[in-house]
């Protein structure tokens, strides 16, 4: 709303430009589904539009006969609800002393937690899946999946700068009615700073639910493995033995994506610009 | 405890607003406990976990590759006592003559070579694009979005029937369709992934601009209205050197995110063929560390890597950062 007065030429461009763009975007997620549900895979310019007599549910059954789909749903809702509770128990009592209190080692601290997101987290496979995977034994272990994962610096810093914006008085007098810092945090300050609990929670979510490389190193049993990790197992062994591996590819894609992207579009007003823009400038 | 913690920090506030580390050593009569912790140990034990995680996760990891790198380092049992060759800077020595490695770098070099200006270039034109529409804004933020939100391995699988030798992008192309296929062409491997990694990860960079784009004054855009300056010209006199800290970000973002290619070339081009001309650094990282056990060698690699990318961040920096 900024740029006024475009002429009618560039408004018109401006439009095509963001329409081609959102076509370019989300083309190839109606193409998943529709992919999805053919029986037979059709790759001609008609494929791209619903058939009905092309239709089918049985590449969903199909890829289910290969991967669990279930048991990879429940180990990837784990894997991310165990980062999910670390990041948010820990990570408001991170942000909230980095912002709050006032103690030694404070700004060393949150330098610490700036520099982290740039330190390239696969140079630390090698390192970490010895460590994690050989000695302490934690291969095949919700644990092990966990661990790499289990605080984000990211949510350390929304944090921080959510309850920096909270009054300085409101502690002050809290404080001076006898409260803890505890009880400060979780009835004063907490509450304050439900929005950027939301957005934590669904930029943390996203992370490890996607996440293909670490828990693919750690994880050799398929009943252990996210559904990331089995999807792609299949993806890159089994999927040419299929009667119609595309479907059952796609099929997978679908149930990996939906929940992020059902998640994503019930919420996307807590993933505002600003927020995640501020603290990944710091 | 909280007792005493809790009275303090308010007796204490006459000397507000000063951050907590420093200001210990000026008032010597306070007791040691405060000197050494500061004005609200609690906040020590508040970071404890992050801190444990941070030193425990990054600190130490980091340390332990450097240590690998220079021995004979392979998996034993846990526990399991074993003597370890040192073997100075061999594992180095073998990254810079390995052509495998060699080559993945050139790949890398491919991949941001397209990868970064696109990213810049798109996401900045779309964000603007974006910041100044008034209808269907939310769909079209979403839709922007809905990519970097989903899991690589989901839209992998899209692009592999979109891109497949008889997929509807050749089928549209017809007679124009390359051969061999885009994924199995060892000229269009690398860049049809760094189009994918450019696709996949836009949304995020898009969201940064937007917010850069808040910051740029409007008074700016009045003036340079009032000199007579088109909707071009101020896009490229004043949003361009506004954002410009997003771009520094945004490049450097893009870098490294590129320079830790793994899932793409992995599942879209079968491990980095055709021929090892779509692997990347940390794909043969993976082979040689994790499939054929010599950690200490991929270590090297990860190290070799960081600082490859560290040289890109800074000459990007020294061009784009300009004098702040």
């Amino acid at each position: 709303m900024r740029i006024r007065g475009l002429s009618r030429g560039q408004t018109v461009l401006r439009g095509v430009v963001l329409a081609v763009g959102a076509i370019a975007f989300l083309f190839p997620f109606y193409y998943m589904v529709i992919g999805s549900l053919q029986k037979s895979p059709d790759t001609t310019i008609a494929g791209a539009f619903p058939e009905a007599g092309n239709l089918t549910l049985s590449n969903y059954a199909d890829i289910n006969g290969r991967i669990n789909l279930l048991q990879g749903l429940v180990n990837s809702g784990i894997f991310t609800g165990g980062v999910l509770l670390c990041t948010v128990v820990f990570g408001v009592l991170a942000g909230y002393s980095l912002a709050i209190l006032q103690w030694r080692g404070r700004s060393a601290t949150f330098a610490l937690a700036l520099l982290v997101q740039v330190i390239p987290f696969q140079l630390l496979i090698i390192p970490l899946y010895v460590l994690i995977a050989r000695d302490y034994g934690l291969a095949d272990n919700y644990l092990g999946m966990i661990l790499p994962f289990a605080i984000n610096s990211t949510a350390v810093i929304i944090f921080r700068q959510y309850f920096l914006q909270v009054p300085r008085e409101l502690f002050e007098a809290a404080r001076i009615d006898g409260a803890g810092e505890f009880r400060l945090l979780w009835r004063v300050a907490l509450p304050l700073v439900r929005p950027a609990l939301v957005t934590v929670v669904l930029l943390t979510f996203i992370g490890p639910w996607n996440e293909f490389l670490w828990p693919f190193l750690i994880t050799k049993e398929s009943s252990m493995q996210p559904l990331a990790v089995s999807l792609a197992n299949y993806i890159s062994n089994v999927a040419a033995t299929a009667s119609n591996p595309f479907g059952a590819v796609l099929s997978g894609a679908v149930v990996l994506a939906a929940p992020v992207v059902v998640l994503f579009i019930a919420f996307q007003r807590y993933f505002i610009s600003t927020d995640i823009g501020s603290s990944v400038k710091g | 405890m909280s007792a005493t913690d809790t009275i303090r920090p308010a007796g204490g506030a006459r000397a507000s607003g000063r951050p907590g580390h420093g200001g210990g050593e000026r008032r010597l009569k306070h007791p040691l406990h405060l000197r050494v912790f500061g004005r609200n140990p609690l906040g020590w034990l508040f970071s404890a976990p992050y801190l444990v995680f941070v030193l425990g996760i990054f600190a130490y990891p980091l340390g332990f590759a450097v240590y690998m790198s220079f021995y004979d380092y392979f998996f034993a049992a846990p526990g399991a006592v074993v003597d370890r060759p040192f073997v100075g800077l061999d594992n180095y020595l073998q990254v810079f003559t390995d052509p495998k490695v060699l080559q993945s770098f050139g790949n890398v070099l491919v991949f941001l070579a397209i990868n970064v200006p696109l990213t810049v270039v798109l996401s900045l034109l779309l964000a603007t694009a974006l910041n100044s529409v008034v209808h269907f804004r939310t769909f079209l933020r979403v839709s922007y979005y809905v990519p970097y939100v989903t899991a690589s391995v989901a839209v992998v699988g899209v692009w592999l029937f979109l891109f497949s030798g008889n997929g509807l992008v050749n089928t549209l192309l017809g007679p124009l369709a390359p051969s061999p296929s885009w994924l199995v062409n060892s000229h269009l491997a690398m860049p049809t992934i760094a189009l994918f990694v450019t696709w996949k990860q836009l949304g995020f960079y898009i969201l940064l601009y937007l917010a850069a784009l808040q910051n740029v004054p409007g008074e700016l855009y009045e003036s340079a209205a009032t000199d007579g300056a088109g909707k071009v010209r101020s896009f490229f006199s004043v949003t361009v050197p506004g954002v410009r800290p997003a771009t520094v970000l945004v490049l450097l973002l893009s870098t490294v995110i590129g320079a830790n290619l793994f899932t793409e070339p992995y599942l879209l081009t079968g491990g980095g063929g055709p021929s090892g001309a779509s692997a990347s650094p940390v794909l043969v990282m993976y082979q040689q560390g994790i499939e054929q056990g010599h950690p200490g060698y991929a270590a090297a690699i990860g190290i070799v890597l960081v600082v490859f990318v560290l040289i890109i961040a800074w000459l990007q920096n020294r061009f784009a950062g300009g004098r702040d």
